[in-house]
């Protein structure tokens, strides 16, 4: 029942009904499998991808990368100030990584000042974090997996042998 | 201007109106493809250019490039425990159109009687004869579920003396029907007694589903009596790259690379290139196309029966032959009014001999968001016209 994911991945409108098809199970099976996934947490959630780019008006959005190096804490690791961290709606995704700096974060705001003053009074002034770097995304060419240029045409012929 | 005998003497093919229809009309849903809907995956396109700019535009050696020959013969070695001799056992042509081609007028002298299954690929009737050679239709139905067996063989085989080849291709195209390990076994039985050289067009091998591929070539007695002939477009999505290959007996290898250096020379250098790169690194991206087709496959096949073409599920390709015979039109007029009425392109069975009336073919290389929307469509026009 792994392929569930790989075709919801895909996308997520696709109904059990035409899972079940696709797959050759019961409707049934596909159902409680689904349901044991999101139960699990295997499945976080559904969304839609969006190219905010696209709109050139107030929905655009600003994004930053911006490296966070922090003192870990002593029972705690790095888990606890990440939790502090990651809480902010303005933080998009935030990983540990292995390096010279310890969190990388993706911030989003509407425009420069609103990233820049979350960085400045919210995110160095908290205890541990001992410093950030702050790199604005000037372009996304692709996010998640996803290509976010349009589509092109294809342009097969529409019929053949 | 006098047009040879010949080719005057070729059948025209009989849906070309209708191919000019679909591709005059605009927004329709196309099932009617012979190619993948994936683009070449990108590490073979990235190899391919990187070799432009290294200045790759020549021409190759007649055999192609000895690097993708060896790489290939070590593909089926490891993959069917398959060897030939790069060297000797080997040609690269444009395509596997240009090796089916190459074998025909290598092996058939004039009147030198060949099998080829009714319904079948569109050139190899055609080919055939501008080779010279007598095309004996073996006809199959839904009697056989479309499938060549040892008793249909035997009894076109008794009714004419001295046949000299069959021309076999599995996974079927149109008819997406493979044989299993113990099927191929029995016809190649049939092979070896009559003695038939075997020409085994095996392009659609990646594309099997409920079991593992088998070549004729490695069932016992055949290796010395088959040519072996595969390519890229389809498992690696390289329709347009034209790289096919060729194994087989040393001794007809050289004569189509005979004819081959005089016509072709050589197929593309950038083709044989982005041939070998796929090789190298897209086994992983075939494994993905392939579970994606395997979706879609169960996904139609339960669709049109549902709504009432029937078919039976196949073994292989991206096809499905489905039936619409309860709908009283020929397989030509079903085809063009679905087109009118539903912007849906299918091609009708006819385009494939005369024992696909009644059929249509439909490729599921399409995306799931199509086949879904062209299911509706059907479901729409079947009831439309009841």
């Amino acid at each position: 029942m792994r392929e569930i994911l790989e075709i919801l991945e895909k996308d997520a409108r696709t109904t059990p009904e035409e899972i079940a098809k696709m797959l050759k199970k019961s409707v049934a099976a596909v159902k409680s499998a689904i349901k044991k996934y999101e139960k699990q947490g295997v499945i976080v959630k559904y969304k839609t991808v969006i190219n905010s780019d696209i709109l050139k008006d107030d929905a655009q959005k600003v994004r930053a990368l911006i490296e966070v190096r922090v003192a870990p804490q002593r029972g705690h690791g790095f888990d606890h100030i990440a939790e502090r961290v990651y809480r902010f709606p303005e933080v998009k995704s935030c990983y540990l990584l292995s390096g010279s700096y310890d969190l990388l974060l993706v911030v989003e705001g509407r425009d420069i000042q609103e990233v820049s003053s979350f960085v400045s009074e919210r995110l160095a002034t908290i205890d541990n974090v001992n410093s950030t770097v702050t790199h604005f995304i000037l372009k996304r060419y692709k996010a998640d997996g996803d290509i976010l240029k349009r589509i092109e045409r294809n342009n097969r012929i529409a019929i053949s042998f | 201007m006098k047009i040879s005998k010949a080719v005057e003497k070729m059948k025209p093919s009989g849906i070309r109106e209708f191919f000019d229809l679909v591709i005059g009309m605009k927004d329709v849903i196309s099932l009617g493809v012979g190619e993948p809907d994936f683009v070449t995956p990108w590490n073979i396109c990235e190899s391919a250019i990187f070799a432009l700019e290294k200045g790759y535009t020549s021409y190759t050696s007649n055999k192609g490039l000895y690097e993708l020959r060896f790489a290939i013969s070590r593909y089926l070695k490891n993959k069917f425990s398959l060897s030939y001799d790069p060297d000797k056992n080997m040609l690269i042509t444009t395509g596997v159109s240009e090796a089916v081609d190459l074998v025909l007028r290598a092996v058939l002298n004039r009147g030198d009687r060949i099998l080829i299954q009714d319904p079948s690929y569109v050139s190899y009737e055609p080919v055939s004869e501008l080779a010279g050679g007598k095309v004996i239709l073996v006809k199959t139905g839904e009697a056989s579920d479309f499938k060549l067996t040892p008793e249909l063989l035997k009894k076109y085989i008794s009714k004419s003396k001295n046949i000299k080849a069959i021309l076999i291709n599995y996974p079927t195209n149109p008819t997406g029907v493979s044989y299993s390990r113990k099927e191929l076994l029995a016809l190649s039985k049939i092979f070896v007694k009559n003695d038939l050289l075997v020409i085994s067009d095996e392009i659609y091998d990646e594309l099997t589903y409920d079991f593992e591929h088998t070549p004729l070539a490695t069932l016992p007695g055949m290796k010395q009596r088959t040519v072996y002939l595969n390519g890229f477009s389809k498992a690696f999505a390289m329709t347009g790259w034209r790289v096919g290959y060729a194994c087989g007996p040393e001794e007809i290898i050289s004569a189509m690379t005979k004819i081959h250096q005089y016509t072709m020379l050589c197929a593309p250098i950038m083709g044989q290139l982005g041939a070998i790169e796929g090789l190298r690194g897209s086994i992983r991206s075939v494994a993905e196309m392939k579970r994606e087709y395997k979706r879609r496959r169960e996904f139609i096949v339960s669709r049109l029966n549902q709504i009432g073409l029937t078919c039976r599920r196949p073994e292989g390709t991206f096809y499905v032959f489905a039936s619409i015979k309860t709908t009283g039109m020929t397989s030509a007029e079903f085809a063009k009014k679905l087109l009118f009425k539903e912007k849906v392109a299918v091609v009708p069975g006819t385009a494939f001999g005369s024992q696909g009336e009644g059929y249509i073919r439909i490729a599921y290389a399409s995306s799931m968001d199509n086949l879904k929307e062209a299911a509706l469509r059907i479901e729409h026009f079947l009831k439309l016209i009841t």
